[in-house]
This record gives C-alpha cells, sequence and structure tokens, in this order.
C-alpha cells in the first residue's frame, strides 16, 4: 500500500463526508439541537513525551471509515511531520538512548507489562480507533488483544534474549571471553498502515526490548490509532523520547531519519520498494543497519510469527569482550 | 607478627638509616599473561651463526658455575673449579666463567683453586636454602663465609616474613646482610617458586633492590619452579625501573632451572630487548647452573665445526 | 617503586639499546616455495584466462620485485563465476547433507596447516608482513577458522535458539590486503559451513594467497564451482557487488568503499554485511601493569604495521602517567626491529603498497602541521621498497586529523585524560566503533569502561586478540555483521523469527 497516494488524497482532496454517520442522523436537517455536543480530540505527534504539532504548521485531513463510537466528527486534522520535527524527534530519541539502556533489563520488562496495563485499560478506545480507521470491528477487537499480548510478550522478553544470543567464547589461549548484546541506539522505523496497531507494536516493541529508542513514523491510512497508542505510552511510566512517533507523510520524513547521523538503524522492511531503496541509500551515509524487507509478509504480524527474537535481534550489535586470565 | 613489626611495615626500622619506603607509590601490577606472552614472543627471537657464538660466549662468561650439595667435598669442587677456568680445554676462544657458587665451608677450597683465575666465589650463606634461623646465626653465616674468602654472597630472604606481610622484616634482613657482606657483593635470592604471584615477585625485588642488594637472583636451586624466562622479566623490570629513577643498576641472576644453550640465548635476548647493552656484562647478568655450561659447549663446537656433538666428547664433572 | 621523571626531561638515565650483542640475519628458507609467473581465474573449479586476455602485476613491497602476473577479471569473468557457484548451489552445495559438508571444510583446515610454511612465506614476499606473523598469526587463525565453521555445518538447527534457517546461496566477498589469507578464511569458512556457495576477490596487491587457497580447494577436491577466486581491483569487485545473481555481499574494507557498496546493493534482496574501518581508543590508566600495558600499546599500534582495522592507533593516557609511559614506549620502540620481512626477528616490515605509503606520509604530515610533537623510532629504512618508521605524535589534539582519521599505518596518536568519564568521553568521540583497548588492574572499572565503550570488541588488559569462536565486528561506522563465532554464522544465514 503506498502511503504517499493516501497522503496526496487526504490533502488535497476534501474527502467525502459521511453524512449518514449516526451522531449526526437524528433529525432530517442533521442536527438535534438537545444533544450534548462531544469534545473532539486533537491529534498531535508525540515527541520527548509530549503532544506536539508539526513545527511546520502542516497538517492533512483523515477520516471517512465506519464510526463506531468516541467523539470525534468524522474528519480530523493531523500534523503533516516535517523535516524538522524527524530532527527534533531524533534528538529527543538520542537524548533518552543512554538512560533507557541504563536501566536494568528487569526495569524495562516492568516499564512494557505498564504499557500493556494501559493498553489493556484502553482497548475500548484503541479499539475505535482502528474500526475509525478502517478495520472492521470483529478484526479490530482481535488486533487490539492481539497488540496487548504482544507487549506482554516482549516485556518478558527484556531480561531474557541477552541469554540467547550472548556467548562464552571458548578462546584458544588464556583468556576469558564473551560476547553481549547491546543496543544499536536510535532507530527510526516506518510502520505500516495496516495493521495500524499491530504493526506499530510489533515494530517498535522489540526494537525498545533490546534497549534501542526509536522514532516511528505512523502509517498515514490511521494515524488517529498510532496518536492514542502514543496516549497509552505516555501513561506508562515510559521516559519520555524512549518512543517518538511522527504522522505525516512516510515518504517525506523518512529519507530524512534515513540520512540523519544520529540514527544507527532502519527498520523500513513494511515500506513500500520504492521508499525502502531510497533509505536503504540514504542510511548507507553512515553505515546503517537497515532492516529491509527480506521475506516477512506484513499479513503475518497478525499471527504468531509476527513476534520473535529475530524482531529483537535484528536492532542488536555484539560485543566482544577478552581478558586475560591470570593471577 | 609482633605489633612491633605491624608498625615497622609501615614506615620501615627507625634504626635503618635508608628505610624502605613501603610502597608509596605502590609497585605496577603485574599481569601473568601478558608478562608470559612478552617472554613467548621473545623466546622466538632466532639466534644464528656469530650471534649464537657471540651469546654462547657471553653466556659462559655470565655463569656462576654450581654445587650445592650435602654431599659436595673439595674433589667435586676442585673439579668444578677447574672447569669454570678453563671450560674447554685446547679452546682458548671459550672464556672463563664468572664465578662458582658453592657452600661456605668449600670456599676456601675454591678459593684456593681459582687464585690467580679471575673467576670469583661465590658462597650462598644466611641458613641456604630455607633463612628459616634467628638473624643472628644468618649474619654469622656471611661474615664466616666472606672471611673464608667469599667475592659475593648469595643470600635468601625470609619468605615467611614477605608472605605475611611483614615487609619491613624482609627489608631490615636485607639491609643487614649487606652490611655484614662488606666488600663482598650481596645477591638477593628471592626464592620466587615460593612467591607465589609475579605481584609479589615485583615487590620483593624492589625490596631487595632498596635494601640494598647489588644483584636479585630468583632461586636457590632447590625449589620447583626455579628460573623461568617469564619471573626473569618481571625482575628484569623492577631494575630498569629502578634506573630509569635512580640511574642505578643492579644485576640479575637467575638459577635454577637454565640448562640448555638455547634457553640460555633466550634469558640474553630477554636482558637485550628489556635493559639494553649494559646489562650485557657479567658484572650485571649471571647465570646460576650446573648443567648448562656443557650444553653451551657443545653447541659452541657444533658452531666451530658444523657437526653435531657428543655428550661424551665434554667433561661431566 | 615507579620511575619518577622530571618535566624537563633533562639528566634522566637512559637505555642503551645499541649494538653490543647483534642478531645475525636470518632470513626464512624459501628455496621450497615456487611462485607460477602467470596466475588465472579459478572458476567452475577450473583455472582459465580472463575474457580480456588481460593480467596485472604483484609485486613484494619490500623489494619492489615483480612476484607474478594475476588475471584481471572483468564483468564477464565476474558472471561466469557467479553463475558457476549458482550452479555449484543448487546441484551440490545446497543438497549435501551439513556432515558432507562439514568433512570437505575439514579438509581445507588440515591443508592449510600441512601448507603453512608455503603459505605464510608467500604472504610475507606478497603483502610485506612479518615471517614471524603470518608464521604465527595469520596462517594458524586461518586453519583455525576453517577448522572452528567445519565443526558449524552439521550443528546449525542448534546455532539459532531452534528457529528456522537457510543458507543465502551465492555469496560475493571482497576482502582487503592486510591480512590477504586469513580474512579469505573470516569470509569462505563460515559462508560454506552455511551451505552458501561463494565468489571471492582478493585484493589486487596481494592476491596470491587466496589462489593457494582456491588451488586447496581444488585439491580438496569440493564440488566444481563452490568456491570461485576472481582477481583484480576495484572494478572487479564493484562488479561482484552489483551482480543480481549474488544473494549476500560480504565486505572488509575501508569505510569509504563500504559505503558504495552499501549504496550500491540499496533496493536489491541482497544480504550485507560491513567490516570497514577503526579509531581504536587504547586506554592507559595509571593503575595499569604499565610494561604489559607498553606491549599492549606496541602491539596495538605497530603490529602488521598498523594495517590493523582494529589498530589502537589513539592512546589515551591518564595524565599522571603519560611521561612515563611516552618514556617508556620510546625505550621498546628502539628494540623494534624493521626491515626484511623474510628474516625471523623482523618485527615491523613493509607497507603494503606505494599508495598506502603516500597516504600515511600525508597524514603525518597533517599531524605536524597541527602542532603535534613527533617520534620515530631511530631504524634505518632500506632503500627499496615501501617503508615507515614505527611512529608516535604527542600533544595530539582531540580534534587533530590523526586523532580522527584512520591512517591505517604505523602511527599512534597519544592523548591524555584525567577521570575514567572523561576517557570514556573521548573514546567513544568517533564515527567509528571496532576496537578498544583498556589498561587497568581495577576489574570493576575495566567492566565499567567495556559497558561503556561504543566498539564491538573490547580489549582489557591485552589487545589484538582474535579467536574464530569470538564474534569479531564493529559498532557505528565501522561496519556491521559478526565474524566467527556462534553470532558470525547469522551473516550467512535467513533466519525465522
Amino acid at each position: 500500500m503506498s502511503s504517499r497516494r493516501t497522503t496526496e488524497r487526504l490533502e488535497h482532496a476534501a474527502p467525502a463526508l459521511d453524512t449518514t454517520s449516526k451522531a449526526l442522523a437524528t433529525t432530517s436537517d442533521g442536527f438535534d439541537p438537545s444533544a450534548r455536543v462531544s469534545v473532539a480530540k486533537a491529534y498531535k505527534m508525540f515527541v520527548g513525551g509530549a503532544f506536539v504539532r508539526s513545527e511546520s504548521g502542516r497538517y492533512f485531513q483523515t477520516g471517512g471509515g465506519r464510526a463506531d463510537g468516541g467523539a470525534d466528527p468524522a474528519v480530523v486534522n493531523v500534523p503533516r511531520g516535517s523535516r524538522k520535527d524527524a530532527r527534533d524527534a531524533v534528538v529527543a530519541a538520542k537524548g533518552a538512548e543512554a538512560g533507557w539502556a541504563g536501566r536494568t533489563a528487569y526495569n524495562r520488562g516492568q516499564i512494557l507489562y505498564r504499557l500493556a496495563e494501559v493498553m489493556e485499560s484502553r482497548r475500548e478506545e484503541l479499539r475505535v480507533a482502528l474500526v475509525r480507521g478502517g478495520a472492521d470491528v470483529a478484526a479490530a477487537e482481535r488486533e487490539v488483544e492481539r497488540a496487548v499480548d504482544r507487549a506482554v510478550y516482549y516485556a518478558g522478553f527484556c531480561d531474557k534474549f541477552q541469554a540467547l544470543v550472548a556467548s562464552s567464547n571458548p578462546v584458544s589461549g588464556p583468556h576469558f571471553g564473551f560476547s553481549v548484546p547491546e543496543p544499536t541506539g536510535v532507530v527510526a522505523v516506518v510502520a505500516p498502515g495496516h495493521p495500524a496497531l499491530l504493526g506499530l507494536v510489533s515494530t517498535a516493541l522489540p526494537i525498545l526490548a533490546g534497549g534501542n529508542t526509536c522514532v516511528v513514523v505512523a502509517g498515514a491510512d490511521d494515524p488517529r490509532t498510532a496518536v492514542v497508542w502514543c496516549e497509552c505510552l505516555a501513561t506508562s511510566d515510559l521516559p519520555g523520547g524512549v518512543v517518538n512517533v511522527l504522522t505525516g507523510d512516510a515518504a517525506e520524513i523518512a529519507p530524512h531519519l534515513a540520512k540523519h547521523r544520529e540514527v544507527g538503524a532502519l527498520d523500513v522492511w513494511t515500506a513500500d520498494a520504492e521508499l525502502r531503496a531510497l533509505c536503504e541509500r540514504e542510511g548507507a551515509g553512515s553505515v546503517k543497519r537497515v532492516r529491509t524487507h527480506d521475506g516477512e509478509a506484513i499479513e503475518r504480524l497478525a499471527g504468531d510469527d509476527g513476534q520473535g527474537l529475530g524482531f529483537i535481534e535484528r536492532f542488536l550489535e555484539t560485543k566482544t569482550v577478552w581478558h586475560p586470565v591470570g593471577v | 607478627m609482633s605489633s612491633q613489626n605491624s608498625t615497622l611495615s609501615r614506615y620501615g626500622s627507625s634504626a635503618r638509616p635508608a628505610p624502605y619506603p613501603l610502597f608509596y607509590p605502590p609497585p605496577p601490577p603485574v599481569d601473568q599473561i601478558a608478562v608470559e606472552e612478552r617472554v613467548a614472543a621473545l623466546g622466538k627471537r632466532s639466534i644464528k651463526k656469530g650471534a649464537k657464538v657471540a651469546g654462547l660466549t657471553l653466556a659462559v662468561r655470565m655463569m656462576d658455575l654450581t654445587t650445592l650439595e650435602g654431599k659436595d667435598t673439595p674433589g667435586k669442587v676442585r673439579q668444578m673449579c677447574a672447569k669454570a677456568r678453563t671450560p674447554l680445554a685446547g679452546d682458548p676462544s671459550v672464556p672463563s666463567c664468572a664465578a662458582v657458587c658453592v657452600y661456605p665451608n668449600l670456599v676456601p677450597t675454591a678459593k684456593a683453586e681459582l687464585a690467580g683465575s679471575g673467576v670469583k666465589v661465590a658462597s650462598v650463606a644466611t641458613a641456604f636454602p630455607s633463612g628459616q634461623s634467628p638473624l643472628d646465626v644468618k649474619l654469622s653465616d656471611v661474615r664466616r663465609a666472606v672471611e673464608l674468602g667469599a667475592d659475593e654472597i648469595d643470600m635468601v630472604i625470609d619468605r615467611g616474613a614477605m608472605l605475611a606481610g611483614d615487609y619491613a622484616k624482609v627489608f631490615d634482613e636485607i639491609a643487614a646482610t649487606k652490611e655484614a657482606c662488606g666488600p663482598a657483593h650481596l645477591k638477593v635470592i628471592l626464592e620466587t617458586g615460593e612467591l607465589g604471584s609475579y605481584d609479589v615477585v615485583r615487590k620483593a625485588s624492589e625490596i631487595g633492590i632498596a635494601a640494598g642488594g647489588d644483584f636479585i637472583k630468583t632461586s636457590t636451586g632447590k625449589v620447583q619452579p626455579a628460573a623461568t624466562p617469564a619471573v626473569t622479566l618481571v625482575m628484569l623490570e623492577a631494575i630498569r625501573d629502578h634506573f630509569l629513577a635512580t640511574g642505578r643498576r643492579i644485576g640479575m641472576k637467575p638459577a635454577g632451572g637454565v640448562r640448555t644453550a638455547k634457553q640460555a640465548l633466550h634469558y640474553l635476548v630477554l636482558v637485550k630487548e628489556t635493559l639494553g647493552d649494559a646489562w650485557l656484562t657479567p658484572d650485571l647478568f649471571r647465570f646460576g647452573a650446573s648443567a648448562l655450561l656443557n650444553d653451551v659447549l657443545m653447541q659452541l663446537e657444533k658452531e666451530r665445526t658444523g657437526v653435531y656433538q657428543a655428550s661424551e666428547d665434554f667433561s661431566k664433572d | 617503586m615507579s620511575a619518577e621523571i622530571t618535566k624537563t626531561g633533562e639528566a634522566l638515565p637512559a637505555l642503551d639499546f645499541g649494538h653490543a650483542w647483534e642478531y645475525a640475519p636470518s632470513p626464512e628458507a624459501t628455496d621450497h616455495v615456487r611462485i607460477a609467473p602467470r596466475h588465472e581465474l579459478f572458476v567452475g573449479g577450473a583455472w582459465r584466462q580472463p575474457h580480456s586476455s588481460r593480467y596485472f602485476d604483484t609485486i613484494s613491497p619490500s623489494t619492489e620485485q615483480k612476484l607474478a602476473e594475476v588475471a584481471e577479471a572483468d564483468e564477464r569473468d565476474v558472471d561466469d563465476a557467479v553463475q558457476a557457484a549458482r550452479r555449484a548451489y543448487d546441484r551440490y552445495w545446497s543438497r549435501m547433507p551439513g556432515r558432507e559438508r562439514a568433512k570437505f571444510i575439514f579438509r581445507i583446515a588440515r591443508a592449510i596447516q600441512e601448507k603453512a610454511r608455503e603459505l605464510a612465506i608467500v604472504e610475507t614476499m606478497d603483502g610485506g608482513k612479518p615471517i614471524k606473523e603470518s608464521r604465527d598469526v595469520d596462517l594458524p587463525l586461518a586453519a583455525a577458522h576453517f577448522f572452528y565453521h567445519a565443526g558449524w555445518a552439521d550443528k546449525l538447527d542448534y546455532a539459532f535458539q531452534g528457529r528456522a534457517w537457510r543458507p543465502l546461496g551465492v555469496a560475493g566477498q571482497i576482502i582487503p590486503w592486510n591480512f590477504p589469507l586469513l580474512m579469505a578464511a573470516w569470509k569462505v569458512a563460515p559462508a560454506l559451513a552455511c551451505g552458501n556457495t561463494v565468489v571471492l576477490k582478493p585484493a589486487e596487491t596481494t592476491p596470491l594467497t587466496a589462489l593457494l587457497l582456491a588451488r586447496i580447494v581444488e585439491e580438496a577436491e569440493l564440488p566444481p564451482g563452490v568456491v570461485n577466486v576472481v582477481t583484480g581491483a576495484g572494478a572487479t569487485g564493484a562488479a561482484l557487488a552489483a551482480h543480481p545473481g549474488v544473494d549476500k555481499v560480504a565486505f572488509t574494507g575501508s569505510t569509504d568503499v563500504g559505503k558504495k557498496i552499501q549504496r550500491a546493493v540499496a533496493g536489491t534482496k541482497k544480504k550485507l554485511t560491513l567490516e570497514l574501518g577503526g579509531k581504536a581508543a587504547n586506554i592507559v590508566f595509571a593503575d595499569a601493569p604499565i610494561d604489559q600495558a607498553i606491549e599492549g600499546i606496541v602491539g596495538g599500534i605497530y603490529f602488521n604495521q598498523g594495517h590493523v582495522c582494529c589498530a589502537g592507533s589513539r592512546l589515551l593516557v591518564e595524565e599522571s602517567v603519560h611521561d612515563l609511559v611516552v618514556r617508556k614506549l620510546r625505550d621498546r620502540m628502539a628494540t623494534l626491529r624493521l626491515g626484511d620481512p623474510l628474516d625471523k626477528n623482523t618485527d615491523v616490515g613493509a607497507i603494503n603498497s606505494g599508495a598506502q605509503l603516500a597516504r600515511i606520509r600525508e597524514l603525518v604530515a597533517a599531524g605536524e602541521e597541527d602542532g603535534a610533537e613527533r617520534y620515530s623510532a631511530p631504524c634505518a629504512l632500506p632503500g627499496k621498497g615501501f617503508w615507515f618508521a614505527p611512529t608516535f605524535f604527542t600533544g595530539v589534539a582531540q580534534s587533530s586529523r590523526i586523532a580522527r582519521e584512520e591512517i591505517f599505518g604505523p602511527v599512534l596518536s597519544i592523548l591524555t585524560f584525567r577521570t575514567p568519564e572523561e576517557a570514556l568521553e573521548k573514546a567513544n568521540n568517533t564515527m567509528y566503533g571496532l576496537s578498544a583497548g583498556i589498561w587497568s588492574d581495577k576489574g570493576a572499572k575495566i567492566f565499567w569502561m567495556a559497558q561503556r565503550l561504543k566498539a564491538g570488541v573490547v580489549w582489557g588488559n591485552t589487545y589484538n586478540k582474535f579467536d574464530p569462536s569470538s564474534p569479531f565486528g564493529g559498532y557505528k561506522e565501522s561496519g556491521f555483521g559478526r565474524e566467527g563465532g556462534r553470532q558470525g554464522l547469522l551473516a550467512y544465514t535467513e533466519v525465522g523469527q
């Protein structure tokens, strides 16, 4: 799916308003003077632990889909992230890097578990967001459950993967050698438009579990789900800057992240081929680790093989340490 | 350890004019593996042709030909002295050894046998090899050996005190021994095979040097392991640091376990590449050995004639 | 008692490493080594001429004498090699059980051991490195890499925590000139063990041992095309990396070329690993075993003339022991023996090529211009060949080119620090991240530093240690992917989640 195409449609042509939606159809001319007017949410990006508009002042609109509760009008304005927003997000992620990596693995696991708890308590809100983003009701329900379970899965992985990928190296000599995994640093992620929630959770959480921080470009097809998820992040003890979520056009933002020398790795495997190749080329300027399309299908994110050690391992460095053994 | 000694262990004995400055700055730590890697690397130096002949000839000149046995007799010592004086009869290119090393009772025999040869007589003393006697006994041992004609005294340190942390006792005994030596040169045997680690060897080396030893020496030959290239390197490094700090050159004597010409060349490589030219002299480097000399002579003959030698071609003394 | 140094540097006792006892020349006998005057390409199990019929010379950098001429592979030759590798993958190698692949790789390991002396001599003649290094480091490690990886071939189901895996297919491998045979072993052994076939492109200044390795592969009777060797310069390597039939590109070399390769494979499905440059900090604390640290410093930068990606080229010394370390380092350098690489007592051999020598000279000149103080070991340089005396700079600013750029030569930049935090900050203040050294007697400090250094390999109280069981590779712009150990197998397999 081309996120570029979607964005253009949303931005340049006013979407057809669904005037038959339940909230507006109570009287023949569309108004119920006695009805309570809902408080609509301003959707913002999540950078450095704060909800922000784009520094550029630009926005795009999203809407349509099947309304299923919630307070929003049919069309909402979402920030269209810019190059400078990407820069700000990288600064935030870089600033959070040492603190996040320096926490104990146990503590990272507790924070991710807290995230799962918050997501569980906001299941309804996430489900509504997904439905408004275009998912059918039953699928949205399953996606939210799966996403919460995936957060629990990675919460429990934070202090386990090291034992699976580390080694004691039986070197031929009087030295003790061992190799341990360490985070790469700041990872930039292009998240898929669909599945919006599982896409975010499945890409960002293994990166966090590994001790990295990240800048995620949410899929433009359903940015509201991303923002609701950010509200879960914001209330889950996750330090500011560990996850930063930009909304907008991935094709516009991601190449700037790919070029940014403070970004250590790129997770662009769910992007389209053209954007992937562009990010790979730009990433070469600072020898970035790039997870590109290597056989995984986005559809598999919904299943059990949408998670695993491999998702964590891709954004780990191996550090080998030697020391003599003597008296 | 007495309370008096524990005070001394920090400040040294007030009775001595130059107390050992106990570990300020502390001796540098020694990394066992890296030391052993270094000596292994230097053991791969390829010493051929002229370098081999020159090195082995130097090794003969540096040798303290040694016998230290309960069954030593004047006859045995006379034979050894003859060998030290003229290691290879009929080949004047082979020099005399540096010294013979014997027990005090045999010093007069050796002294008489070596008169006019330039070969020195070294005597072990200080209740060799254990050193486990009262200090006055050890000092009288030293004085008697010197009176009997010893040019050099090879003393043993009190390893028990060393390992008990009573460094002042170790220091004071060496200083007292030095005083008792009078004109004789003092070699301080650390008995490294009993010290347990290179860190302690390093510390003992510094104490031996600071307390007045002219040489530091690895071993009595009665304890295994005796001299090794690695422990020798550690001691050479202590000598080097003392020289860099003070300009004073201390000698080194590996003893025990050096049996082959190849080993001897390895030690000379250590000296050459650790301390440089000034130490490539019998005045500052000695081998304490008995079996080594014949192997060196065999190799020298092989180099001279191009023919591998038989052990029976060389006198066994 | 440590030496005390006066700031004036005057009247200090000095050691004299002179000529009291000289080592005689001890050249390794080369009489049983015959280098063929002309070398063809090894493609599909056969030796064949290049399409272009063009050959280039490979010379001995210590004498500038021509050793042989070597085929220059062009795109057509590379295509032939990739197709041969593909056929070998489809027909033989991917169908062969791991236990059978293993036995072929064990055969290679054994043959390297049997031919070790010949290989070491040729390595030294072609590349200029001291024979003691090719004999004692390159060759034993090359054999060990094949031996180690052979054993993995039938145990890969255990390697990935039970996850499904498969080989990648055809691996295009481009290797540098600093450890020619060893780098070939690092590349070829894991690739074969994991079931891939390979096209290997050795460096143009040091092709001979890779060709001898091809001969070993031939004599070990591997199926034709499982290992192919194409010789040539950058264009040959570029053709290999760009070839659409290649499933995996593995490159060891400069960061600049690595970036070009990464750009070239962008948008393809090729899997890529890069092992690139470095500017490692070798950090000496005041509580270090100083004399052993000196050995680590010397080995860290002068081993293989400093042609080592993980060379400890930035010495960070705690300021309180700076003068002592520099004094001891100068003494130690006085004993370094530079000259005929075939002499068994040579410590420092020839610079690999005229081009590399020019690069070293340029950066050393930049260091002098920046105001750093230069010291070069007082060794006479031979008249013929490419030589550079072991050199260090003191008073180097962190901003100086010689503190930031990889020199890839026997040139050390010495900087000081006051606290562990400052040492760490300076050590990590580089875009490279391949390796680092820490010298201290305090275990907790070593772990504290090791944990925080952004480097793929950290040596505590040692330096430049390598082992096939020990993963090697960089952080940041020093590349990605690991070579050696279980982790190194990931470079040659596709593993499930």
